[in-house]
């Protein structure tokens, strides 16, 4: 019984997971509409963790990797991938799951329910970062 | 690389770094409550002024000019004639110099058989002061307990912290060790996420520290005031999207001794400045 559910459950995560790699809109992300989520405080906020050589910004952070060659080692749907959330690649990570709104513990009450992007956000991203190569 | 050495590493930012790689090799916690004695996954503790910058370290070692000061001499004061004209105040049960709070925050959060609750030193004053003095408990962060909490604090410090979490203790510091491995908020991430793993590195302009309790109450140059271990506790929850508890709340005197456990070995550095 137990094992039978532990089985449906991984079909379930193998489902989802694999279906979150598509395109979560039907409008094509934007590239410029994603560097504004991708640098502002309430919305991605990436530089709190990563840095990036191609943004003049100070104080960039260093909790997770450089980015500023990632367009070039990832395609887009493992980049919206590791956006949507990164614990189903590296159960043990320290990047926030930016469209994720289950499974949450003590989500502060202005937030329940909303995932830290929205779906357009996610592909205005992924459409960003996809850019970031170096040269 | 070779940049980065013409521009002189200093033997601090050195440590740092090393501490750094040294924080990612070590195991995760697990976070597993059992009665088998815990095991502490930070090879070496550090209290948070090691973290901070030359000046504000200086800030906090002269006794002259660390703001917290201000508030241990205020504590002095309330201690002396907390309680109204028929009531005790705190020296006249505990003595007129504070001395014998000697060594007492080094051992708090301290499980109280009475109450059977698990008290920090805010908890013990304020039960002190509805028991004996017949007064209405303080506000949690308001200026008399943080006075008199840094006053106490004060008394033990350069004392080494050791907390008894045996017997009924054990069950608050479970629950403690299992906040601090446990993901919460939108941003799903444990405090061992950003105070084990990634000790030394950067979130933007914040350089993590372990995230030790040793210098609380504590004056933070971000808030320009003196502010207690709970004020900060909130502050990492709200980092993290996550509804935090009241300053105060037994949640966080829980976690409050899974840190001092945690802690053990480090120096009491209360009043401390930081960042
Ligand atoms: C709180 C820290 C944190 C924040 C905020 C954060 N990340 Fe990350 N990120 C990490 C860490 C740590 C990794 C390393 C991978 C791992 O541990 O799973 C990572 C990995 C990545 C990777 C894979 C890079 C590689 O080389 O493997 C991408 C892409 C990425 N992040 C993009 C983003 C974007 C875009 C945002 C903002 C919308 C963001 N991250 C916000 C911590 C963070
Ligand atoms: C997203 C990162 C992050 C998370 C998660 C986090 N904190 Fe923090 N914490 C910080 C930052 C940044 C500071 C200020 C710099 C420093 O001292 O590390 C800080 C400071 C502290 C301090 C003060 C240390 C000192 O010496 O002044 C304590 C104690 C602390 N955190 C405990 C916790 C606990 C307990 C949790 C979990 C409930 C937690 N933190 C979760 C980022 C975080």
């Amino acid at each position: 019984m137990a094992t039978r559910f532990r089985e449906c459950a991984l079909l379930l995560l193998l489902f989802t997971h694999a279906h979150a790699a598509a395109p979560l809109t039907e409008v094509p992300g934007d590239a410029e509409r994603g560097r504004v989520a991708f640098l502002d405080r309430d919305a991605g906020h990436c530089l709190l963790c990563h840095q990036v050589a191609q943004v003049d910004e100070p104080f960039q952070g260093n909790l997770g990797p450089d980015l500023s060659d990632v367009g070039s080692r990832f395609s887009a749907v493992e980049l919206r991938e590791r956006l949507i959330d990164p614990t189903l690649i590296n159960p043990e990570t320290a990047m926030p799951a930016y469209y994720r709104t289950t499974g949450l513990r003590q989500v502060g009450t202005a937030y329940v329910g909303r995932p830290i992007l929205n779906a357009q956000q996610i592909e205005d991203v992924v459409a960003f970062i996809s850019t970031l190569k170096k040269p | 690389m070779s940049s980065n050495r013409s521009c002189g590493i200093t033997a601090h930012s050195l440590m740092l770094a090393l501490l750094a790689v040294a924080a990612a090799c070590e195991m995760p916690g697990t976070g597993v409550a059992s009665e088998s004695e815990p095991t502490r996954t930070l090879t070496q503790a550090l209290s948070g002024y090691e973290f901070q910058a030359e000046d504000t370290q200086a800030l906090q070692d002269d006794p002259f000019a660390n703001p917290g000061m201000l508030w241990v001499d205020q504590g002095q004061e309330l201690w002396r004639d907390a309680g109204s004209a028929d009531e005790p105040s705190c020296s006249s049960c505990h003595g007129e110099s504070g001395d014998s709070m000697r060594g007492v925050a080094a051992r708090y959060p301290a499980y109280d058989a009475e109450t059977q609750s698990l008290l920090n030193i805010e908890g013990r004053i304020n039960h002190c002061r509805e028991k004996h003095q017949q007064q209405s408990p303080y506000a949690y962060e308001s200026a008399e307990l943080l006075a008199l909490s840094a006053f106490v604090a004060h008394q033990s410090r350069g004392m080494p912290i050791d907390v008894f979490i045996d017997g009924p203790a054990r069950t608050f510091f479970d629950s403690g060790q299992s906040y601090f491995y446990e993901r919460r908020g939108q941003m799903n991430l444990a405090c061992h996420h950003c105070h084990e793993r990634n000790v030394g590195r950067m979130l933007r302009g914040d350089r993590l520290s372990q995230g030790q309790p040793t210098g609380y109450p504590a004056y933070r140059l971000e808030w320009q005031t003196l502010g207690s271990l709970h004020r900060r506790l909130r502050f990492c929850n709200v980092g993290v999207r996550a509804e935090p508890f009241s300053a105060g709340a037994p949640e966080y005197v829980n976690l409050e001794l899974f840190l001092t456990w945690r802690a053990r070995g480090l120096k009491v550095d209360a009043p401390a400045v930081r960042r």
